[in-house]
C-alpha cells in the first residue's frame, strides 16, 4: 500500500509542487542563512586560525582575539620564566594605515611576527619566501590586499611598495591566509619592524604565543600562565570559542540572522504544514474508504508518514543542494562570509523532520478521529 | 438456503441527553447466502445505519449481529477490521474511486490490503476489470471515465478480492436509469454467488425487480419484509 500513498503524493502535482517548493525554500533559506553566520563567525575568528599558536597570553583584561590592549615587552620575559614553557615568542597586531602610490590610504590588520621563529607565519605563499622578511622594509601582503589595491588601479606584486605610517614597505611575497572579519588585509612582516611601522606606545607587545615543553598539556601551561598578575593565557580553542560568544553576546548579528532562520521555520510550518494538512484533508474521503475497507490504523499513519517525510527528504536535498551551490559560488568569490559544518545539515534536517512530523500528525489526527462509516453518508 | 447475516433487535442512537436520536430500533433480519438483499425506505429511516453496523463500521448500542457465525459484538475493532478487510466489499454511492490511482490501481487495492504484492494484486484487479468490461481502460483515471465505467470499476474493487459479502449504499444514485440498470445487472451476474450475500440500501424504485429480497424500513424500524420484489411498490 505504501507504493499507492506515493502514487497518490505525485499524482497530486499542485500539492506535491507546493509541498516541495515550500520545504525546498525552508531549507535553503536556514541553511544559506546559517552557514553565512557560520561564515561571518569564522571571520571573527581569523586572527586565530591564521597564527594558529597553542597558548595565547595577553592582558588580564582582553575578552577575544580582536581586541587589542597592549602589554609591556617585560611579560614576554615573565611568560618565558614560567615552568613548563617550551618557548614564547612575541607577536604584533594592530590596525594601520597604508598609503598607496596615488596617494590614497587603505586600512591594513599589521602582523608583526617573532624574528627568528616567523612564529604564526602565514602557511600557504602564493608568491615569495617567507624568509625574505628579513630583507629591508620587507612585508608579506594577503589576497584581500592584492584585490583591494587592485580595485584602487594599484597592482600589488613580489617588488611593489607602498607606505605604512611614512615608512616604506616593500612586498616580498602574497599570501592566501583567512579573510578578517572588518575585511582589512592582512601585511606581515617582522615583530621588530612592525613596532617601528606602528604609532609609538609606552606599550606594544599584543600577545605572546607560548608552546608547552612535553609532558604538559596546553591547559596545564595556562593554569600556570594564569598565576601571574595582569596576564591572561588560554589555548587556541578557547580563543576561539571565546571569540565567537563575544561576538555572538555583543553584537546584533544572531538575532539578525535568527530572525531569518525563524522566518525558514515559519515559512515552512506554514506553506509545507497547510498544504500536507489540505492534502490530507482532500483525501480524508479515500482514506475513510480506506478506512472502511479494511485499512488499519497504522498502515494510513505509515502512509501518511512515508508521504510527508518523502516530500521533507526531497525537498531538504533540493534546499541543501542549493545552498551548497551558493556556498560554492560565494567561496569563490570569497565573499559574503559562508561555512557550512555538519552541524548545520544536521540542523536543517531536523528541523524539516519536525516540519514534516508536525504536518503527518495533524492530518494523523484527523484520520484517527474518521470514523469509516463517514463513507456513507 | 443456509443464512449468512443475523440482525437480531439491534438498537442504535446518535447524540447524547435531548440531542439523542435512536436511529435503529430493534432491528432484526436475516439475509442469505446466494440472495440480493435490497434495504429500502425514505431517507433518514435508518437504512444506512443498518448497513453500517452490519458491515462492522459503526459501533451499535444493543442486540446482536452475527455475519458469516461471526458475532460482532464479542470482537474487537482491529478484529472486526481484520474481517471487513478478507470478507466484505463496498460499494459507495459515491464510488470514492482515488482520482490520482487509475482504475487497475484502484481496483487494486483491496488485494492490497489482504497482503498481496503489487503485481499479483494488479493482475488480480485487471483480470475483474476485464469481466466487467474495462479491460481496454486499465490506466485510466476516475475524471477519464464516465459515470457507469466508474461504477464498473467501484464493482471490480468490490469483487476483487473475492468477499462473501458485498455492501452496495446506493449504487445507482449518481447514475441515470438506463446506466443504474446496467449496475445492477451487472452487479447481479458478477456479484452474486452461491456462497455470497449482496446488501444492497437503495430508494431508487427502478432497480427494485433486481432484488431477491426487499426490506422495507421506516423511522428505525423494520417494518416489511418481500418475498416477492416484482410485486413490491414502495408507498
Amino acid at each position: 500500500m505504501l507504493h499507492i500513498a506515493l502514487k497518490m503524493l505525485f499524482r497530486d502535482r499542485a500539492k506535491y509542487a507546493m509541498l516541495i517548493g515550500g520545504l525546498t525554500f525552508c531549507s535553503l533559506l536556514m541553511g544559506q542563512q546559517t552557514s553565512v553566520f557560520c561564515g561571518l563567525m569564522m571571520w571573527t575568528t581569523a586572527l586565530v586560525r591564521n597564527v594558529s599558536a597553542q597558548v595565547w597570553v595577553m592582558d588580564a583584561k582582553a575578552e577575544q582575539a580582536n581586541e587589542v590592549i597592549a602589554l609591556r615587552q617585560i611579560e614576554l620575559v615573565r611568560v618565558r620564566s614560567v615552568p613548563g614553557v617550551a618557548w614564547a615568542v612575541p607577536l604584533y597586531v594592530g590596525i594601520e594605515q597604508a598609503r598607496l602610490a596615488d596617494g590614497s590610504f587603505q586600512n591594513i590588520q599589521l602582523i608583526g611576527l617573532d624574528t627568528g621563529t616567523f612564529t604564526g607565519r602565514p602557511m600557504r605563499l602564493t608568491a615569495g619566501r617567507i624568509e625574505d622578511l628579513l630583507l629591508p622594509n620587507a612585508v608579506i601582503v594577503d589576497q584581500v590586499a592584492v584585490e583591494k589595491f587592485r580595485r584602487k588601479g594599484i597592482t600589488l606584486q613580489v617588488g611593489s611598495t607602498f607606505e605604512v605610517n611614512d615608512k616604506e614597505a616593500r612586498v616580498v611575497g602574497i599570501c592566501h591566509v583567512s579573510r578578517s572579519f572588518l575585511g582589512q588585509p592582512y601585511i606581515y612582516t617582522t615583530y621588530d619592524r612592525a613596532l617601528e611601522y606602528a604609532r609609538s606606545q609606552r606599550k606594544m607587545l599584543t600577545f605572546v604565543l607560548a608552546e608547552p615543553v612535553s609532558g604538559v598539556s596546553p591547559e596545564a601551561l595556562c593554569d600556570r600562565i594564569n598565576q601571574l598578575p595582569g596576564l591572561r593565557a588560554v589555548t587556541l580553542d578557547q580563543l576561539f570559542w571565546e571569540t565567537i560568544w563575544w561576538y555572538i553576546r555583543n553584537t546584533g548579528i544572531p538575532i539578525s540572522f535568527g530572525t531569518v532562520v525563524l522566518l525558514g521555520i515559519v515559512v515552512g510550518v506554514a506553506v509545507s504544514g497547510q498544504t500536507f494538512y489540505l492534502f490530507v484533508h482532500d483525501n480524508l474521503r479515500y482514506l475513510a474508504a480506506l478506512k472502511a475497507m479494511g485499512a488499519r490504523m497504522p498502515l494510513l499513519s505509515a502512509m501518511v508518514l512515508l508521504q510527508a517525510f518523502f516530500v521533507g527528504f526531497v525537498g531538504y536535498g533540493i534546499g541543501m543542494g542549493l545552498t551548497a551551490w551558493f556556498g560554492n559560488a560565494v567561496l569563490r568569490a570569497e565573499q559574503p562570509p559562508f561555512f557550512m559544518p555538519w552541524q548545520v545539515p544536521a540542523f536543517v534536517a531536523a528541523v524539516i523532520l519536525f516540519i514534516c512530523g508536525f504536518s503527518a500528525l495533524i492530518g494523523l489526527v484527523k484520520i484517527a478521529r474518521l470514523e469509516p462509516a463517514v463513507v456513507f453518508r | 438456503m443456509k443464512t449468512a447475516i443475523r440482525v437480531d433487535n439491534v438498537v442504535k442512537s446518535f447524540g447524547t441527553g435531548e440531542a439523542r436520536t435512536q436511529a435503529l430500533k430493534g432491528a432484526t433480519l436475516e439475509a442469505r447466502f446466494g440472495e440480493l438483499l435490497m434495504i429500502v425506505g425514505p431517507s433518514g429511516c435508518g437504512k444506512t445505519t443498518l448497513l453500517s453496523v452490519i458491515c462492522g463500521t459503526l459501533h451499535f448500542d444493543s442486540g446482536r449481529i452475527e455475519v458469516f457465525d461471526h458475532d460482532l459484538s464479542t470482537m474487537t475493532t482491529g478484529q472486526i477490521t481484520r474481517f471487513r478487510c478478507q470478507h466484505i466489499g463496498f460499494i459507495f454511492q459515491q464510488f470514492n474511486l482515488i482520482p490520482t490511482l487509475t482504475a487497475v490501481e484502484n481496483a487494486s487495492v483491496p488485494l492490497l490490503l489482504n497482503g498481496r504484492h503489487q503485481r499479483d494484486a494488479e493482475a488480480g484487479a485487471a483480470a475483474v476489470l476485464d469481466q466487467v468490461g474495462l479491460g481496454r481502460r486499465l490506466h485510466a483515471y476516475p475524471n477519464e471515465l464516465s459515470g457507469g465505467q466508474q461504477q464498473r470499476v467501484a464493482i471490480s474493487r468490490a469483487l476483487a478480492h473475492n468477499p462473501r459479502l458485498v455492501i452496495c449504499d446506493e449504487p445507482t444514485a449518481s447514475l441515470d436509469a438506463a446506466t443504474g440498470k446496467k449496475t445492477l445487472e451487472l452487479l447481479k451476474e458478477r456479484a452474486l454467488q452461491p456462497d455470497r450475500c449482496v446488501i444492497v440500501v437503495t430508494h431508487d424504485s427502478r432497480i427494485f425487480p433486481y432484488a431477491d429480497r426487499i426490506v422495507e424500513m421506516e423511522d428505525g424500524h423494520i417494518i416489511g419484509i418481500h418475498d416477492d420484489p416484482k410485486t413490491y411498490h414502495h408507498a
